[in-house]
């Protein structure tokens, strides 16, 4: 998947605009923007969380998910997360 | 800035997850809090969407009953909240509104004309956690903007939009179209490439309060529209993944209506100037209305309990042809506020759909649009302007 916009050495960033936080009334983590809401399920709101928290490369942050996920082989779902979400306009490079 | 009703294409969700329930589900949560703080407004805009008797409301909402307001939408699970009015930086607690909102955790947006607004309240307003701020111009030459906002405030949006993006805040423009301006929409374009905006809407006037009244003067001809699209969609291939424009059709061109707030009582809140709740700031002019207020009911006696938000709400109020079409649960039947505005009945379909008995009196109103057009200048029915003094004559106050 690295032939895609991010690279190992890319630094993701929330989109100009967007918020990511947790939504007590529909239990479970979020994106709010202009006008709008996405849910997010469990992987994404994983790898956001660590987008929002802080400046980091794609690669520190896969390593971090494993980290947190045993060793988990995720590298291309979050590459593929990646590109989906560029695409929704949710995160931009730095 | 009041409204124009165009973020009813878009509101909470329709382009994300929350939206994706099921709409026949039971009363759903009111996501999206519209707060009109104020009818004050420096502008007289003749396409403004606020009621035309709005100089008959005194006595605004203080600080402590929005903030609680604000609270008890956010506990039923509000998490946009639109800050307008009239204009809302007319309130000195603006600020004040803005940093408690942020605290409860609200999405903000501020929606304005820019008039009051400096580059020093806008890193303020920064500061205290508004997310997101849309300027809105009338026009993209200062004779016409003049002309059409009834003072002179153009060269100050510009330097506002500006500051809004020097702030950090991707820059938001809407221009709200009709017959006076919409042949400029490519100067409106090359305007917002110029400002570097991110998002420019190029919003259709929608036809309530004031713009209704203005109707004849201000409803596009068909041929302006078709070549106002097509630059639209030439300058949104050309500015692809530098500027993001959304251009709106006026629903009296479609065949099919809007599916207005999502489906009455189903997302969508405002509260008036006064305290009044309302399932959408048009509502106010319909028969029959109770018109709870927040000062003597709580938020969930009135999205849950009050008749106003229940008359029509889910699809047993409708009337054939709605009542047995398939589409109605994408449109919901269209808006309540036109139909009844058209047809004298607000549970009727909405003129708008090419199946209603009714829609004669779209194509009627067009067609009186295009006869007014064609006059003279000095024959032609004057722009009526948004002012207290315009209200009062208008509405015998
Ligand atoms: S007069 Fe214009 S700026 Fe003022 S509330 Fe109405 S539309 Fe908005
Ligand atoms: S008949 Fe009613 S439900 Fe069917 S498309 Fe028209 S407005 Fe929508």
């Amino acid at each position: 998947m690295s032939d895609g916009i991010f690279k190992p050495d890319s630094i993701p960033m929330l989109a100009l605009g967007y918020r990511f936080q947790w939504e007590p009334a529909q239990d479970c983590h979020v994106l709010l923007y202009p006008e709008g809401m996405v849910k997010l399920n469990g992987p994404a709101a994983e790898i956001l969380k660590r987008i929002n928290d802080k400046q980091q490369t794609v690669a520190e942050l896969i390593a971090e998910l494993k980290v947190a996920f045993n060793g988990a082989d995720l590298d291309d779902d979050v590459y593929q997360f990646l590109e989906e979400a560029y695409g929704n306009d949710w995160i931009r490079k730095q | 800035m009041a409204t124009t009703g165009s973020e009813n294409n878009k509101a909470p969700g329709s382009t994300g997850g929350a939206n994706g329930m099921n709409v026949r589900d039971a009363i759903r949560q009111p996501l999206w809090l519209l707060a009109e703080l104020t009818y004050s407004c420096p502008l007289q805009c003749p396409y403004c969407s606020n009621p035309m008797d709005f100089a008959a409301v005194k006595s605004e909402l203080t600080t402590e009953q929005w903030l609680s307001v604000f609270r008890q939408a956010r506990e039923m699970g509000a998490t946009q909240l639109g800050l307008s009015g009239g204009e809302p930086l007319a309130r000195p607690d603006l600020i004040e509104l803005i940093r408690e909102a942020r605290k409860m955790g609200f999405y903000i947006n501020l929606i304005t004309s820019g008039v009051g607004l400096n580059a020093d309240k806008v890193a303020e307003f920064k500061e205290a956690g508004l997310d997101h701020i849309q300027v809105s111009f009338q026009a993209s030459s200062e004779d016409l903007n003049n002309l059409i906002a009834g003072t002179d405030a153009f060269q100050h949006k510009i330097e506002m939009a500006r500051a809004v993006k020097a702030n950090g805040y991707p820059m938001v423009l809407c221009f709200v179209t009709h017959r006076q301006n919409i042949d400029q929409i490519d100067e409106i374009l090359d305007l917002a490439i110029n400002l570097e905006a991110d998002y420019v809407e190029l919003a259709t006037t929608q036809y309530y309060g004031w713009a209704m009244h203005n109707r004849d003067q201000l409803l596009p001809l068909k041929e302006q529209l078709e070549r106002a699209e097509a630059i639209a969609h030439r300058y949104q291939d050309e500015q692809k993944g530098n500027m993001k424009i959304y251009y709106v059709v006026p629903d009296y061109y479609e065949d099919r209506p809007k599916a207005c707030m999502n489906g009455w009582g189903n997302v969508f809140l405002t509260v008036a100037p006064d305290g009044t709740a309302l399932p959408c700031h048009a509502a106010r002019e319909l028969p029959g209305m109770q018109l709870p207020n927040v000062r003597d009911l709580s938020i969930r006696e009135i999205w849950e309990g009050s008749n106003d938000f229940n008359r029509f709400r889910g699809f047993d109020w409708m009337q054939e042809p709605c009542r047995s079409c398939d589409e109605r649960f994408k449109d919901f039947g269209g808006c309540r506020c036109q139909a009844y505005m058209l047809t004298g009945d607000p549970a009727k379909t909405d003129p708008v759909c090419s199946k209603s008995p009714d829609h004669h009196l779209i194509l009627e109103a067009i067609e009186r649009g295009r006869m007014e057009a064609a006059k003279p200048a000095e024959k032609a029915k004057p722009l009526v302007f948004r002012n207290p003094k315009n209200s009062k004559e208008i509405c015998g106050l």
